[in-house]
């Protein structure tokens, strides 16, 4: 398959993703500041990203088996996931996030049990997809061509 | 008479005689008295009489002749000598007067006679004076019938109305016994019985028009009596028994509009006329008079007009109904034709997105598919569908973009872009299928050719895609060569594009491209008919490419849009065929960024761009929050450093660094106030002081009002875009403050 049509592929790709709320404009932020001198920032910024939720939602999940729930703790994961989340663009985990902190306010143990199970689905979904735009822009380097810039246009 | 005084009557018979002759004159002296007696009264009894002298002495004349006569009755007997005197002076007397009256008459008899001859002219004279008179009245009479007659038939404009009331009218005016009116047959070869004025309903006789006698009538102006016998004349039965009445017939001109000219009375030299037929009723012995034939012939003339007028009007109204119609039909397609456009433009909002979406979905997820793990048969289905698809979205493209195209409802999109690389593009896009055909690709592009120029990238594309995908597809074999450069003002004007007249200037230059093929070739005379919509060359090797036809069509459109031209040229068939096309593009200005490649726009540049070298320490609990912040503070080419704890960052911080961010927002630990307090405490002494600035997700107002009480230069909400940073980093340099409204 030629370079072009693989481009287009990935920019119809990613728009579909914003399209559908998975990401929003923070993710194109990170994909400006990538450049020459930075030239994989937003793989890396996203591994990290993975790396950080996974733990953190580790921890959540511990925290909401314990028996009397720490609620400022796991408030605190909360806020650190939201922030992280909200750094790389992943909008529905933000959102997720959100709702969670409500609960946690309230000290709603089934309320946040229910949340914490919305934001893995919605991690886990958003990790899938940015795994594959990355295999993407994987393909399209391989093959000799240079990763199209979206544009926010729709 | 004889005297005879001295002899005396010897025979006793003369006696009788005697007796005879004195009778006699004693009655011519009674006759002779008695005529001066009566004249005498009856002349006074008549109040004129001019003669009176002549009177007189007549009367004295005939009175001495009475008294001569009476006299004479004494000398039959022995009379006197004093009778006799008596006698002789009385004859003379008498001899006198009646001379004298004999002399008198020769001159009053001549007198009297021319009396009697003036009386009986004065009568004559009457007489003659009483017939004009006559006359006069009658004319009167038929002049005031007429006008009624024409008031009458004026008064309508109904053509039946006019008509019948002229037979009525006429039948009464002129005591007939009938009235008919011919009217010819449409063919124009008969008179038909069309109005009678005793029969109600004609029955339709028909007589042929070239009778002599009709054309006798229909030769001449006037009312032509025509014989009861004739065909035209023979409606009833006979009903007197001896004689039919007289019958007269007169034309009637049928005008028609056209005979009426604008200053001209109307021509009498038309070709229809009716025949009207009228008949003195029969047994009367009557005449028709003159003035009857004149009353006829104006009362015909007065019909013809009116019938005219009842044309007019009924040609007017019948045109104006047919406008009437013609007007609602008019609406009616008008409504039609915009509800047409309305749906069409319905239509065409709907099939944009709805149509879109869908083959996007299909195109985006077919090729996902293809990336995964197929089976061969899986993997050739999915290339099936993928290039259905891609080409059922080009189709749906090309449509909507000629739609729009042709509601002049496109516009450019103009935007900064990389020329060259449209053009490598391009090239790639194309190799392989030339490749496969085996025709070889050359691209040349001329050395002064700008790298990045301003246009609509994507339609440029479009447009040489199309161009060069015609070269190729249109070509068996051989070579295809793509040359482009910057045409210079000479050989802008082309004497192909004669009304093409480019003006390059400053910001603008003309790009033109030639894309020459050794194909099959173009038959010039079918060069005029390549750009229009939808048309297929009619040779047979084309006719299998496919394609919807439109593909050049649009080229050309969004080739105008760019104020360009488009045209090709060939030597024949199989003689190859070289197209070519002008664009205007615009020259971009400098920009201080390097930009990644396919970046669409120039970013907007506000107060300095430039920060680098600037120590920034980045102070972020989370990391990647924190990695986000450095990567953003690199890319405007700060010298970052990042610490992720307050107590790392007070101990970190030096008066080298000229700005600190600070996260906020972080619940634990320490406050990121009190760690700017503390950071400002330690650099209370030093003249250069590094700008504090906090990030937070928090949009109170509490915030703020903490952040300015511990001498935060700044407070900026997350999330930061780079343009924003940008801007926040120039202005706090500046001003040394930088307080977002939050």
């Amino acid at each position: 398959m030629e370079v072009g049509q693989m481009q287009r592929r990935l920019i119809e790709y990613t728009k579909s993703l914003f399209m559908e709320g998975i990401l929003d404009d923070q993710f194109l932020q990170l994909q400006q500041l990538q450049d020459e001198s930075n030239p994989d920032f937003v793989v890396e910024v996203v591994s990290l990203f993975f790396q950080d939720a996974e733990k953190l939602l580790n921890d959540i999940t511990r925290a909401l088996d314990l028996q009397s729930v720490d609620f400022p703790k796991v408030d605190a994961h909360v806020h650190q996931l939201k922030g992280s989340s909200a750094s790389v663009g992943a909008q529905r985990v933000k959102n997720g996030c959100i709702a969670f902190r409500n609960f946690c306010e309230e000290q709603n143990v089934d309320g946040s049990l229910r949340c914490l199970q919305q934001i893995k689905q919605e991690y886990y979904h958003v990790k899938n997809k940015l795994e594959a735009l990355f295999r993407l822009e994987q393909q399209i380097v391989a093959a000799g061509g240079s990763v199209p810039m979206m544009e926010l246009s729709f | 008479m004889e005297s005879c005084n001295c002899i005396e009557p010897q025979w006793p018979a003369d006696e009788l005689l005697m007796k005879y002759q004195y009778i006699s004159d004693f009655f011519i002296a009674l006759a002779y008295f008695s005529i001066p007696l009566e004249l005498i009264y009856f002349v006074k009894k008549s109040a004129v009489f001019p003669y009176r002298w002549v009177l007189v002495q007549f009367g004295a004349f005939i009175v001495l002749c009475g008294a001569t006569h009476l006299i004479n009755l004494w000398t039959f007997t022995m009379h006197s000598r004093t009778v006799a005197i008596v006698m002789t002076i009385s004859k003379v007397l008498t001899a006198v007067v009646s001379c004298a009256t004999a002399l008198m008459l020769v001159h009053i008899i001549p007198d009297l006679l021319s009396v009697k001859t003036r009386e009986l002219f004065l009568k004559n004279k009457a007489a003659e004076l009483d017939r004009e008179m006559g006359l006069i009245r009658t004319q009167e009479e038929t002049g005031r019938h007429v006008r009624m007659l024409t008031h009458e038939i004026r008064s309508t404009l109904d053509r039946h109305t006019i008509l019948k009331t002229t037979l009525v009218e006429l039948g009464r005016t002129l005591a007939l016994e009938e009235c008919a009116l011919w009217m010819p047959t449409r063919t124009g070869l008969e008179l038909q019985l069309s109005y009678t004025l005793r029969q109600q309903n004609p029955v339709g006789y028909t007589v042929p028009i070239h009778l002599p006698v009709i054309n006798q009538v229909f030769s001449s102006n006037r009312a032509v009596k025509i014989s009861p016998n004739c065909p035209v004349a023979r409606i009833r039965p006979l009903a007197g028994k001896y004689m039919p009445g007289e019958v007269v017939a007169v034309r009637v001109p049928l005008l028609h509009l056209s005979n009426f000219q604008i200053n001209d009375w109307p021509e009498l030299s038309t070709k229809r006329y009716a025949l009207m037929v009228l008949m003195l009723p029969s047994d009367s012995a009557r005449q028709w008079h003159v003035h009857e034939l004149e009353l006829v012939e104006v009362v015909a003339d007065q019909v013809a007009v009116a019938l005219s007028h009842a044309a007019i009007l009924e040609e007017s109204m019948r045109a104006r109904d047919l406008l009437m119609e013609q007007n609602v039909a008019l609406d009616l397609a008008r409504r039609e034709a915009e509800t047409a456009i309305r749906a069409r433009n319905d239509f065409l909002a709907v099939m944009n997105h709805e149509m879109r979406t869908p083959m996007h979905a299909i195109i985006a997820l077919s090729s996902l598919l293809q990336e995964t793990e197929l089976t061969p048969e899986q993997r050739l289905m999915v290339e099936t569908i993928l290039k259905s698809s891609n080409l059922l979205a080009t189709l749906i493209n090309d449509v909507l973009d000629l739609s729009r195209l042709e509601d002049g409802s496109l516009q450019l999109d103009i935007g900064t872009f990389n020329l060259h690389s449209v053009f490598k593009e391009v090239l790639n896009l194309i190799k392989p299928v030339a490749s496969v055909k085996k025709l070889s690709v050359t691209l040349n592009l001329a050395q002064d050719l700008p790298v990045y120029a301003v246009g609509d990238e994507k339609r440029l594309m479009q447009t040489m895609l199309n161009v060069v995908g015609n070269a190729v597809k249109f070509s068996k074999e051989g070579s295809i060569s793509i040359i482009a450069f910057v045409a210079k003002s000479e050989s802008l004007r082309d004497s192909r594009a004669p009304d093409f007249f480019p003006m390059p200037s400053d910001n603008h230059f003309y790009l033109r491209v030639q894309v020459k093929d050794s194909g099959s070739g173009i038959n010039p005379q079918e060069i005029p008919k390549l750009f229009t919509k939808f048309s297929q060359s009619q040779s047979l090797a084309t006719r299998n490419s496919g394609g919807s036809g439109l593909g050049l069509a649009i080229c050309k459109r969004f080739v105008n849009l760019m104020e360009g031209h488009i045209w090709l040229e060939s030597d024949g068939l199989a003689k190859g065929c070289t197209a070519t096309f002008i664009v205007k593009l615009g020259i971009p200005e400098r920009s201080n960024e390097s930009k990644p490649p396919f970046t669409p726009k120039v970013p907007a540049n506000h107060g300095q761009t430039n920060f680098s070298g600037l120590k920034v320490l980045v102070m972020d609990d989370n990391g990647v929050s924190r990695m986000v912040t450095k990567g953003l503070l690199e890319h405007l080419g700060c010298d970052v450093s990042t610490v992720s704890s307050s107590e790392e960052c007070s101990h970190v911080v030096s008066h080298e660094h000229q700005v600190v961010f600070l996260d906020v927002g972080m619940p634990g630990g320490i406050d990121g106030f009190e760690l700017a307090a503390t950071i400002r405490e330690k650099f209370a002494k030093r003249h250069e002081k590094p700008l504090i600035v906090a990030l937070t997700g928090n949009t109170d107002k509490v915030t703020k009002e903490n952040c300015m009480r511990v001498g935060i230069n700044g407070v900026i909400l997350k999330p930061i875009s780079v343009d924003k940073m940008r801007s926040i980093l120039s202005e706090l340099l500046e001003h040394r403050v930088l307080y977002e409204a939050l």
